[in-house]
C-alpha cells in the first residue's frame, strides 16, 4: 500500500444517473423497479422480434438458460466480487447440485426418491457442505493457491462424475424430477419444453436470492467482505474475523451454485457428465467480471450477455469460449471494473445517516477493487 | 430511523448546523459527541495503574536482534511516547505489542493477562487498536463506512441475522451509524463523511484512520507516526485531538519523530536505541538525558546539548 | 433412506481399490512414473520460474506447452512420421527428433514471450492488483486453446509415433525401455542446465534478484523487463522440450485442450516441491508422476491420476504450504 490514495475522475452520465437514483426515497425506487420486473416476467411470452433467438433456439428456453446463468453469476459474485476470492471451480458446485437433484428424483438412481422441490434445499445444503469442506483448509492460503485449488475441485467433480460408476458418467440419469402441477390437459406444467414456466420459477427464485444478498451486503457481513477484499490485513487489525467471513462467502456462493444446478437439471430432465468442464467455470467468471464484479445488477447483465449472445448469433458455437477468453484479457487491460463496476451500499441505515450528517446522499463512483492505484484516470 | 435529532436539517445536515451554532451551543454539542465516543468497556485496572506491560521482550529475526530485553509499562489514562532514532526498533516493538509479531522471548500483558498466541482480530477485540504508518484505509468505502467497520468489531450480527434482518441486526445497524457519525465529528472530518476514503485529503485520511481505530473501543490506542506529512498547524491540531482522546477516557501510545509534538503532548516517554530501552521518564527528564541526546545527535564535543 | 457408502464392484458402486494390480505393477509404474514425472518437472519449472519472478500463476503455460506439441506434430508429419512405426536409421531418427525438439522449443518460446508482452505487460504497466493478473491468465489460457480449436477442430490430431519402445533393462522384474530412459535423462540434463544457468550466470543472478526484490534489482542496474522476458522464454523452451517427450510417450496427445490436464498436474508438482524453487519443481514433478501412476492402477482408470494430483496438492498445502523444499527463488510474499 502506498502512503496516499489517489482521487478519481469526475462524474460521468452513468454516475449522474446513479446519484439521482439514489437520492430518491425507497418507495419511489420500488415504484420504478416494478415495471421492469413485470417486463422481465413477460419476456418469453412477448418474444420481441429484435430480441428473439428463434429460429436457432426456442426463446423461452434461451431465456431460462440465461436466468440460470444469472443465478450462477449472483452466487459466484458473492465469492469473487464480494469477498474477493478467486474461485475457478464454481462449476463443481453447480454439478453437485445438479447431481443431487438427479440422484434423488431420477428413476435410474438407486437412492430413495424425494419430491423434486425438496431436492432444491437439499442441493443447497449438500453443496454448502462441500463448500465448507473445500474452504476450511484452503481459505487460509494465499489467493493464488485458492484459485488453483478451486480449479482442482471443479475438475475433480467432473472427473468423479465419469469415474464413479454410481454416477453413471456419460449415460447419465433420465427423468429428473420437476415441480408439481398439471395443466388442464393432464400434462405436467414443468416439462422440458415448457421454458416459460421454468423461467418464471427461476425469476422468482432470483428475486428472493437478490433480496437475501442485498440484506447481507448492507450488514456487518457485507462490510466485512468489502474490508477483506480491500485490505485483508488491515481488516484483521480492525477486528474482522477474516477467515470465518471468507468461509461464509464461500459456503453461500456454493449453495447458490448448487441451487442453479438443481434447477437446470430439472428443466433439462436429463443429467450426465458433460458440460461441467473448466471452460464453464471460466465462462461464469467472465459473466461476473464483464458485468462488474461486486455489483449485483452488473453481474446479472453480464450473465445475460454471456448466455444470450451465443444463442442469438448461433454460428458462434464453441467459439463463445474464444470470444469470452479474449474479452477477459481485453477487459482486464482496459476496464477491469466491468460494465457497471458500481460501488455497493454497505449500511442498512445509510441513507438517513448521510442525509442527517451531511445533508446529501453518499457519493458514488463506478470503480471496484479490481482497479489498481493508477486506475484509468491517472 | 436514527434518533440523532428531532429536526433533521434539510440542507447540509448536522455539519452545516454546527457551523451556524453559537460557541455555547457548539461546545454543548461536542460534549454530547464526546460522550457517545467515550469508551464504555469495563477495564480491570484503575486509572494510573499499569494497563499494558511489556516484560523482557526480545525479538530476533534470524541473527538480527531487533528488540533486546525491552521492559516498560503503560498506565491507564496516560499518553506514552515511544521514540528513538531510525532503526531503533520502535515499529517492531509496536508490532509486538499489537500482536503482529510474536516475541522470541518475553511477554506482553494486557490488564495482567498474557496476549499469547491469539489471532490479530482477537487482539483488536481484546482492546488493542492501531493506526498505520502508511495509511491503510478501505479506499472504496466512504469515511463513514470505514469507521463503521471498526464499530462492527464490537458487534455480533452474523450471516443468519443479516439474512433475515433480525432485531439485533436492526439495533446494531442503528448503533454503528450513530457511533460512527459521532466519531467522525469527534475527529473533525464529518463534513466529508459521504466521500470515498480514497478521495479524501491527506489530513482527513490520517484522522479517519484514528477514528476507525477508536471505533473498536480500544483499551489502548496505538498511533504509528500519526503526524507524518503534516505541517506545523496540522500538528498542533493533531496534538489537540490526541489530548481530547485521552481526556475522553482512552489511553494512548504514540510513536513519533517530531520532538516538539512528542514533548508537547505526552505524559511519559520511553526511548529505544538499537533495540534496547535507554530511558524512561517525564518529557523534561528525557530532554536533558545525556544518553538520549547521544543517541540522536551523537556525543556532543563539549558535553553541552 | 438407503445407506450411501457402498464398496461393491458393480454398476452402482462408488469407489473400488484394485490392490492386487497395484502390487503386481508397482515397479513398472515406478519407472513409468519417473518418466512422466520428468515431463511434469520440465513443465513445472516454467510455472515455478514465472511465479518466483512475478508472483503470478501463469495459467496459460499449459497452452505454451501444447503449442510446442503442435510444432512437434507438424514437424514430424512433414518429415513423414505418422500412426505407424517408422523404419529409418537411428541417425535419421535422432536428427528428426532434434529438429522436432528445436521446432517445439522455438514455438513454445515464442508463444510464451508473446503471452507476456500482450497479456501481462500492459497489466504491470497499470499496476493491476493480483486478482486481475489471475483473471487475465485464465483468459489467455482459454483464448489460445480455443484459437487452436477454431483452427484445427476439437478432435485430436493423427498420432505421430517416433519409435517403438524397446526394453533395455529389466529391474525388479519390470522392463525399462529406451523411451523412458531418453525422456528421463534428457529431462534431467535440461533441468541441470537451467539450474546452473540460474545459479551461476549473470542472467541467472538477474532472475534471482528480480524474484527477491524487483525494485532494488532495478536500482542495481538489472533490466527488469528483459529478465521477465527471459524467465518466460526459459519456461517456454523447457515446455517445448517437454512436449516432445510427451508426444513420444503419448503419440495421440496433440489436441487443443491437451495441455490443460498436464498443466494442472505440473502446477501441483511445482507447489508440492515449493513454488519458486527450481529444484522443488524437479522433485515435485517426479513425485506427482509416481503418485499419478500408482493411483491410476489402484483405482483402475487413468483419469484418476489428475484427481489424485489435486488431492495431493490440497493435502500438501494444508500441512506444508511452502512445499517440500520450501519457497526459495525469491521469498514469496504473504
Amino acid at each position: 500500500m502506498t502512503t496516499t490514495m489517489k482521487p478519481q475522475a469526475q462524474e460521468s452520465s452513468v454516475r449522474r444517473f446513479r446519484t439521482w437514483w439514489n437520492s430518491l426515497p425507497r418507495p419511489q425506487q420500488w415504484a420504478g423497479v416494478i415495471p421492469i420486473v413485470v417486463l422481465i416476467y413477460a419476456l418469453p411470452v412477448l418474444n420481441p422480434p429484435f430480441l428473439t433467438t428463434e429460429p436457432n433456439v426456442f426463446f423461452p428456453i434461451s431465456m431460462f438458460k440465461a436466468s440460470v446463468l444469472v443465478l450462477v453469476a449472483l452466487g459466484l459474485n458473492v465469492v469473487v466480487g464480494q469477498a474477493g476470492l478467486l474461485d475457478l471451480g464454481y462449476v463443481g458446485f453447480y454439478a453437485v447440485g445438479a447431481y443431487v437433484a438427479a440422484l434423488f428424483t431420477s428413476r435410474d438412481s438407486v437412492l430413495h426418491k424425494l419430491p423434486y422441490l425438496a431436492t432444491l434445499p437439499l442441493a443447497m445444503v449438500v453443496t454448502m457442505v462441500f463448500g465448507l469442506i473445500l474452504g476450511m483448509p484452503t481459505l487460509r492460503l494465499r489467493g493464488d493457491y485458492l484459485a488453483i485449488v478451486t480449479l482442482g475441485f471443479g475438475e475433480i467433480v467432473r472427473l468423479l462424475a465419469t469415474l464413479i460408476p454410481a454416477l453413471k458418467g456419460l449415460v447419465g440419469f433420465q427423468d429428473v424430477g420437476h415441480p408439481p402441477g398439471t395443466q388442464a390437459n393432464g400434462q405436467p406444467i414443468f416439462t422440458t419444453t415448457n421454458g416459460t414456466a421454468w423461467y418464471w420459477l427461476m425469476v422468482s427464485i432470483i428475486i428472493v436470492i437478490l433480496l437475501f444478498i442485498g440484506n447481507l451486503e448492507r450488514s456487518r457481513v457485507g462490510r466485512a467482505w468489502v474490508a477483506i477484499r480491500e485490505d485483508e490485513d488491515a481488516a484483521q487489525m480492525m477486528g474482522v474475523s477474516t477467515f470465518s467471513f471468507k468461509l461464509a462467502a464461500f459456503a453461500i456462493g456454493a449453495a447458490i451454485g448448487g441451487l442453479s444446478g438443481a434447477l437446470f437439471a430439472g428443466q433439462n430432465g436429463f443429467q450426465n457428465n458433460q458440460d461441467f468442464g473448466v471452460n464453464f467455470s471460466v465462462l461464469y467468471l467472465a459473466a461476473v467480471i464483464l458485468g462488474g464484479s461486486g455489483n449485483k445488477v452488473g453481474v446479472m447483465i453480464g450473465a445475460f450477455i454471456v448466455s444470450y449472445i451465443p444463442d442469438r448469433f448461433n454460428n458462434l458455437g464453441s467459439q463463445k469460449f474464444l470470444v469470452f477468453g479474449i474479452a477477459l484479457i481485453v477487459l482486464m487491460i482496459f476496464r477491469p471494473q466491468g460494465l457497471l463496476g458500481a460501488r455497493q451500499r454497505l449500511l442498512a441505515k445509510g441513507r438517513t445517516a448521510y442525509l442527517t450528517l451531511v445533508g446529501r446522499p453518499e457519493q458514488l463512483s463506478s470503480d471496484s477493487a479490481l482497479v489498481g492505484e493508477k486506475g484509468d484516470d491517472a | 430511523m436514527t434518533e440523532r435529532s428531532p429536526d433533521v436539517p434539510a440542507e447540509g445536515g448536522i455539519v452545516a448546523e454546527v457551523a451556524h451554532m453559537t460557541e455555547a451551543e457548539r461546545s454543548e454539542h461536542f460534549s454530547e459527541v464526546a460522550e457517545v465516543v467515550a469508551p464504555e468497556r469495563e477495564i480491570a485496572v484503575e486509572v494510573g495503574e499499569t494497563l499494558l506491560e511489556v516484560r523482557d521482550v526480545t525479538l530476533r529475526f534470524g541473527g538480527l536482534v531487533a528488540l533486546d530485553s525491552v521492559s516498560f509499562g503503560i498506565r491507564r489514562g496516560e499518553i506514552l511516547g515511544l521514540i528513538g532514532p531510525n532503526g531503533a526498533g520502535k515499529t517492531t516493538c509496536f508490532n509486538v505489542m499489537t500482536g503482529v509479531y510474536r516475541p522470541t522471548s518475553g511477554q506482553v500483558l494486557l490488564e495482567g493477562a498474557l496476549l499469547g498466541r491469539r489471532k490479530r482480530y482477537q487482539i483488536t477485540r481484546l482492546g488493542l487498536a492501531r493506526t498505520f504508518q502508511n495509511i491503510r484505509l478501505f479506499g472504496e468505502m466512504t469515511a463513514l463506512e470505514n469507521v463503521v467497520v471498526g464499530v462492527d468489531a464490537r458487534h455480533k450480527t452474523g450471516v443468519l441475522g443479516a439474512l433475515v434482518r433480525s432485531p439485533r441486526h436492526h439495533r446494531e445497524e442503528r448503533e454503528v451509524v450513530e457511533k460512527a457519525s459521532a466519531l467522525l465529528e469527534f475527529v473533525g472530518i464529518a463534513d466529508r463523511a459521504a466521500d470515498k476514503a480514497r478521495n479524501l485529503p491527506y489530513g482527513y485520511q490520517r484522522r479517519l484512520e484514528i477514528a476507525r481505530a477508536l471505533a473498536t473501543e480500544p483499551k489502548l490506542l496505538c498511533l504509528d507516526e500519526p503526524a507524518a506529512g503534516f505541517n506545523p498547524a496540522e500538528k498542533e491540531d493533531l496534538m489537540g485531538l490526541i489530548r481530547k482522546i485521552r481526556d475522553d477516557g482512552y489511553t494512548v501510545l504514540l510513536i513519533e519523530h517530531d520532538m516538539r509534538l512528542v514533548m508537547g503532548v505526552t505524559d511519559r516517554i520511553v526511548v529505544l536505541e538499537f533495540g534496547k530501552k535507554i530511558a524512561d521518564g517525564l518529557p523534561a527528564e528525557i530532554r536533558d538525558n545525556p544518553a538520549v541526546i547521544a543517541a540522536y545527535l551523537g556525543v556532543p564535543d563539549d558535553g553541552v546539548a | 433412506m438407503h445407506p450411501i457408502t457402498l464398496f461393491l464392484a458393480d454398476d452402482n458402486s462408488w469407489i473400488t481399490f484394485n490392490v492386487p494390480a497395484f502390487k503386481a505393477l508397482f515397479w513398472p509404474n515406478t519407472f513409468n512414473g519417473l518418466a512422466y514425472g520428468a515431463i511434469y518437472s520440465l513443465i513445472a519449472m516454467g510455472y515455478t520460474l514465472v511465479y518466483g519472478v512475478l508472483r503470478l500463476i501463469n495459467f496459460a503455460h499449459s497452452e505454451v506447452f501444447i503449442s510446442g506439441a503442435y510444432a512437434v506434430f507438424f514437424t514430424l508429419s512433414f518429415l513423414g512420421f505418422g500412426p505407424f512405426i517408422p523404419s529409418i536409421s537411428l541417425l535419421s531418427l535422432i536428427g528428426d527428433l532434434l529438429l522436432a525438439c528445436i521446432a517445439a522449443m522455438v514455438v513454445s518460446g515464442i508463444v510464451a514471450v508473446l503471452l507476456e508482452r500482450v497479456a501481462y505487460r500492459p497489466l504491470r504497466k497499470r499496476n493491476a492488483p493480483p486478482l486481475v493478473f489471475l483473471i487475465t491468465a485464465i483468459g489467455a489460457s482459454f483464448t489460445i486453446q480455443y484459437l487452436i480449436e477454431w483452427w484445427r477442430g476439437a478432435t485430436a490430431e493423427q498420432s505421430v509415433i517416433m519409435f517403438k519402445p524397446q526394453a533395455i533393462f529389466t529391474v525388479f522384474g519390470a522392463d525399462i525401455d529406451n523411451q523412458q530412459l531418453t525422456i528421463f535423462f534428457a529431462a534431467i540434463v535440461l533441468m541441470i542446465v537451467v539450474d546452473q544457468f540460474i545459479s551461476r550466470t549473470r542472467f541467472g543472478r538477474g532472475i534471482r534478484a528480480v524474484a527477491q526484490d524487483p525494485d532494488t534489482a532495478t536500482l542495481m542496474g538489472v533490466n527488469k523487463e528483459r529478465v521477465i522476458m527471459l524467465t518466460f522464454l526459459i519456461g517456454g523452451l523447457l515446455a517445448g522440450a517437454a512436449s516432445l517427450f510427451y508426444i513420444m510417450r503419448v503419440p495421440s496427445g496433440v489436441q487443443y485442450n491437451g495441455g490443460f490436464n498436464l498443466g494442472i498436474q505440473a502446477f501441483a508438482a511445482a507447489v508440492l516441491g515449493g513454488i519458486g524453487n527450481i529444484r522443488g519443481a524437479m522433485l515435485g514433478g517426479l513425485l506427482i508422476g509416481l503418485i499419478g501412476n500408482y493411483g491410476q492402477t489402484l483405482l483402475g482408470n487413468s483419469q484418476w491420476s489428475a484427481v489424485i494430483a489435486f488431492i495431493a496438492l490440497v493435502v500438501i498445502l494444508m500441512f506444508r504450504p511452502t512445499g517440500i523444499l520450501g519457497e526459495s527463488l525469491g521469498k514469496a510474499r504473504v
